[in-house]
């Protein structure tokens, strides 16, 4: 039985560090429930009837998109899709003029992501619309960690005291942000492994940096979480080859032994590049996360969505806009 | 605000005798076939707790489940403080089944509605019925109880309370009196 009050509703989700703990905690309690939803014949409830939610990806996605809007749809919202090579953003027209124009289709939910970090907090400020940030360059994806979190607080249960490793490229990772900052917040321990070209300046004191993959492991993790190297954000070279990255920095088939001995779970954000982040077998093994995240997902975009509550329009500022 | 005086409607006996009555009324309706019983959080699944108990001394073949309809509320919008979600547990195939519902207080009837909305996403039962303790009143849908302990008439403002053990501490039915609002 629930004790405490649900703490009161929020319009936006920027980031994870603007939520409390127990903000954190409701959350993930009320993911539970939804996903035991998707064993029923019919997989959806009525909370967001006749809502309207859009997804406004400045930048490519294709499942944390899809999963946001499997998320709406089985609270039965609407759901309308913007992707930016479609939009007449590329034929020039400002962030807000965008926002302005789907704020005039009524739209009550927003769900942003962007190249450049602070664009969800910059379009939350100028829309009535609740905004949900879908991963803001290296700033921030809060769905993620509070799906990660799900899905560590399922395989074993109180988090606090756990200890989870997260390996890889933590530079240009709004993952490792969210994930790390998510752990802390439900007083987990925090390790990093990376090449020291790819930690972040002015790393918290909490978190403890490991030399070696094998001296990470001595640790003793509850948790490998292993971050997708992001070719795409890397303009400068961070190391030598893709093949030097994975002998030093990726689950190799050495490791993989050895967390498989110790009953380490393997976590990764997706999508894996096979071959550098972990090796093939890795996908197999009993305590691979990696697909109980993407269905958790769900679930817990579910639940920040039934938790956000719209502002009301303010009826006097509303535009007239002409559709073309 | 100065407290307002508490009316005691029913005390721990008369709820007893109203719960033994109702499954005895259920049983009557029903001598053979298998039923479901499903009780609304938090209250109206401890009054479908008793109720089952009773059943199955009696040696009915009956299913017991819990619904949790804060999903399926007309009001969400309008809610500050969005309700916890408990999850609802139907431990038996809804197609087909003969369910009875139950609620501790029967009031506008949008809760039973709700209630109604959710069951039958589950499935196709082959039909439902309802229980409730108390009937107070003002109902705002076409719904009326099978299944009745007692009917109170109260002002639209009045609070009614149920209070049970498990949750309360404490066995008893309550009447508030306050004011309309303006």
């Amino acid at each position: 039985m629930s004790t405490t009050a649900p703490p009161a509703r929020r319009k936006d989700l920027l980031d994870i560090e603007s939520l409390t703990r127990e903000e954190i905690v409701f959350l993930l309690d009320t993911a539970r429930p939804f996903k035991d939803l998707f064993d029923r014949s019919v997989k959806k409830v009525p909370a967001l009837r006749g809502k309207t939610v859009l997804n406004l990806f400045f930048e490519p996605s294709t499942r944390t998109r899809a999963s946001f809007e499997i998320a709406a749809k089985r609270l039965s919202a609407d759901v309308t899709n913007l992707a930016i090579t479609q939009s007449s953003v590329t034929k020039g027209e400002s962030i807000l003029d965008t926002v302005d124009t789907m704020q005039s289709m009524k739209v009550d939910y927003m769900v942003v992501r962007h190249a450049a970090a602070g664009v969800p907090a910059f379009i939350a400020r100028h829309t009535p619309a609740a905004v949900i940030n879908a991963g803001d360059g290296n700033h921030a994806h809060p769905t993620q960690a509070l799906l990660d979190a799900f899905t560590m607080r399922e395989a074993v249960g109180e988090l606090a005291g756990r200890r989870i490793l997260l390996v890889g490229d933590l530079l240009h990772s709004r993952v490792f942000r969210s994930v790390s900052t998510v752990a802390r917040k439900l007083d987990m321990e925090v390790g990093i492994f990376a090449p020291s070209t790819l930690i972040p300046s002015g790393r918290p004191d909490y978190m403890q940096a490991f030399n070696t993959f094998d001296e990470a492991l001595e640790w003793s993790p509850d948790f490998v979480y292993l971050l997708r190297l992001q070719r795409e954000r890397q303009a400068a070279h961070f190391f030598p080859s893709l093949r030097e990255y994975h002998h030093v920095f990726g689950l190799t088939r050495e490791r993989f032994l050895e967390c498989r001995r110790r009953g380490i779970r393997i976590m990764h954000p997706g999508p894996v590049n096979r071959g550098v982040e972990l090796v093939d077998e890795v996908l197999t093994y009993e305590h691979c996360l990696i697909n109980r995240q993407v269905e958790n997902g769900i679930a817990a975009r579910m639940a920040v969505l039934y938790w956000l509550q719209p502002a009301v329009t303010p009826l006097a500022d509303e535009k007239e806009e002409v559709a073309s | 605000m100065s407290q307002a005086a508490e009316i005691s409607l029913l005390a721990a006996p008369d709820i007893r005798h109203k719960i033994e009555r109702i499954a005895a009324q259920i049983v009557e309706t029903h001598p053979d076939h298998p039923l479901a019983l499903v009780g609304i959080h938090t209250r109206g699944a401890i009054l479908c707790r008793r109720v089952y108990a009773i059943l199955r001394a009696r040696g009915r073949e009956t299913a017991f489940g819990t619904l949790d309809i804060a999903l399926y509320r007309d009001d969400l919008d309008n809610l500050g403080t969005i309700p916890s979600i408990r999850g609802s547990d139907l431990p038996f195939p809804v197609e087909g089944a003969h369910i009875i519902l139950f609620d501790d207080v029967l009031f506008t009837g949008r809760t039973i509605r709700a209630a109604l909305d959710e069951l039958v996403d589950y499935g196709r039962p082959a039909r439902i019925e309802l229980a409730v303790l108390v009937d107070r009143g003002h109902r705002e849908l076409p719904i009326a109880p099978d299944y009745l302990g007692q009917s109170i008439s109260t002002a639209r403002h009045d609070h009614v309370r149920v209070c049970f053990t498990e949750t309360d501490g404490r066995e008893g039915v309550f009447l508030t009196r306050s004011a309309p609002q303006p």
